[in-house]
């Protein structure tokens, strides 16, 4: 009873702070996913065409940007970069570049194996309806590989969001930030960072909840699963459906 | 197709000139057409041709090559030797400085709009309602508006008997209604070929007679040039004007129906005609 009371004060004391740490670990999330799904997007489609010389360069995105930690390309924008060309960056900025250029690289290769895996048969019928590559892939390749790229994309997103925790290393306050000043301001190791824990978590289920709303959308869209039933709580699962896509006989 | 006016022109365009009065002689021409896969040999030196508004089926063993010839001109697939040529001009090649060269994407983009094609899985698009599916292509590919196009769909799946499916998703339609509405959907883009690739193999018995029955009477109200791979015999007998058996990658006979299915002179027409009616089909 009086560890709670001493809790609760503790939090009363230093939840605006957790709030302006979690706000920028929401910021650092949003825009690094959509940093990330751009690149992912562009790549991925780049590495799904036919000419070599695009394919090329998504290979060497992806295997550049996936083999280098976020951390350390977030060190080179916001150290080395200034040096070469003595242009400082915003470290905010050079936070959510590097998480979103590690993170898309993930992403692209998700977006070009979703773009393969849409049968021939459809590419075949669109050839013949006479649509042009980019009708093809905007009416119907990537709408129908886009069920299949959602469950993976959830995973990332929780990812680029846990993988932002490197930010405070820069001097960036997020999340774990404040709860690493917490504890240092304190004393209090365990209370500091337990609160971080419940903020990450609640954040993620906040994630989790949105991608499935959307996949459960794209399933929709594709005639996978009916329109309504389920409610709110069918939310909470997972599809059922499995991402095979195409037309059922 | 230029004349020949020029000195290094005198050689190889002797091949030029016969192909071009080939070329004259109908709506679709094959030309000495071969194609490979590896080592196989689908197609042998494939010629024939067909007249505008004739309606011809394509018979013969699985694996003889009908249903490339159908993907040739859907341009699904590339001639290994040989060309296709359509309405006089060529098909499976363009001019190139003096000669051939391989047909590229825009060359192909502007001539197969009038050909249209019908598979043997349907292929709708599952991620649009079947409305979606019969109008996309007229709005983005023939710039319809889209109040006309969506009204020709109305139209197209009334003649198909599904008006009232028009904004059903694709997968809640049986087989035989998927198959109707992929019919409908190559109708709209107003093909003066249609190529239908053994479209009621995939179907349950009991559906495919609604299909057939669309087709004839896409066979008695248009003068679109068919041709069509097809297991159905009656059908075949009914629509057709030309009969073309093949085996092994050529044409093993042809003639009208009534003589092929009556009166087959080769044993392999025989042979072929009795085992797809043991078959039941």
């Amino acid at each position: 009873m009086e560890f709670l009371q001493w809790f609760l004060e503790f939090l009363q004391v230093q939840l605006p702070r957790y709030l302006d740490g979690a706000w920028i670990t929401i910021q650092l999330t949003f825009a690094g996913a959509v940093l990330a799904f751009v690149l992912a997007m562009v790549f991925g489609i780049m590495g799904s065409t036919r000419p070599w010389i695009l394919r090329a360069i998504t290979t060497v995105y992806v295997e550049v940007f996936r083999g280098i930690a976020a951390l350390v390309v977030m060190f080179w924008i916001v150290y080395a970069l200034p040096d070469m060309t003595g242009y400082e960056l915003d470290p905010m900025f050079a936070a959510i570049l590097a998480l979103g250029l590690n993170v898309g690289a993930y992403g692209a290769e998700v977006v070009r194996a979703a773009l393969n895996a849409v049968p021939k048969a459809q590419v075949e019928a669109t050839v013949a309806l006479n649509l042009s590559w980019f009708q093809r892939m905007r009416l119907v390749v990537v709408p129908q590989a886009w069920a299949q790229m959602l469950p993976t994309f959830g995973n990332l997103i929780i990812e680029l969001m846990k993988a932002s925790a490197v930010v405070y290393l820069v001097g960036i306050l997020d999340l774990t930030a404040v709860a690493r000043e917490v504890r240092s301001g304190t004393g209090e190791t365990l209370a500091a960072f337990a609160i971080a824990f419940v903020f990450y978590y609640l954040i993620a289920q906040v994630l989790i909840f949105g991608m499935r709303l959307l996949e459960r959308r794209a399933n929709v869209k594709l005639g996978r699963i009916p329109p309504s039933g389920g409610g709110l709580m069918g939310l909470l699962r997972p599809p059922s459906v499995g991402t095979r896509v195409g037309v059922a006989k | 197709m230029s004349p020949s006016d020029t000195p290094e022109n005198t050689t190889a365009p002797g091949v030029d000139g016969v192909v071009a009065e080939n070329a004259e002689d109908g709506l679709i021409v094959f030309d000495k057409v071969v194609k490979r896969f590896g080592d196989l040999t689908v197609l042998d030196h494939l010629d024939f041709s067909v007249a505008p508004g004739e309606r011809v089926t394509l018979i013969g063993p699985s694996g003889s090559g009908k249903t490339t010839i159908l993907r040739l001109l859907m341009t699904l697939e590339k001639v290994t030797e040989g060309r296709i040529w359509v309405d006089g001009e060529p098909f499976s090649h363009m001019p190139r400085g003096n000669g051939m060269a391989p047909a590229n994407e825009g060359y192909l983009r502007a001539r197969r709009k009038r050909i249209g094609m019908v598979f043997q899985q349907f292929n709708l698009f599952p991620n649009m309602s079947v409305r979606k599916n019969i109008m996309e292509a007229p709005v983005h590919v023939l710039g319809i508006g889209k109040d006309e196009a969506s009204q020709r769909a109305e139209e197209l799946l009334e003649l198909v008997g599904l008006g009232d499916k028009i904004d059903a998703h694709p997968t809640q339609l049986s087989g035989g209604q998927q198959q109707r509405v992929a019919i409908a959907r190559a109708l709209a883009m107003r093909p003066e070929i249609l190529l239908l690739d053994e479209v009621t193999s995939a179907l349950d018995p009991e559906l495919v007679a609604g299909v057939l029955d669309v087709l004839r009477e896409v066979a008695e109200t248009t003068d679109i040039t068919m041709l069509c791979v097809t297991h159905e015999m009656g059908f075949a007998r009914d629509v057709s004007h030309r009969v073309l058996m093949f085996d092994q990658g050529r044409i093993a006979e042809e003639g009208p129906p009534d003589q092929i299915f009556g009166d087959p002179r080769e044993e392999r027409t025989k042979s072929f005609l009795k085992s797809v009616l043991e078959n039941g089909h």
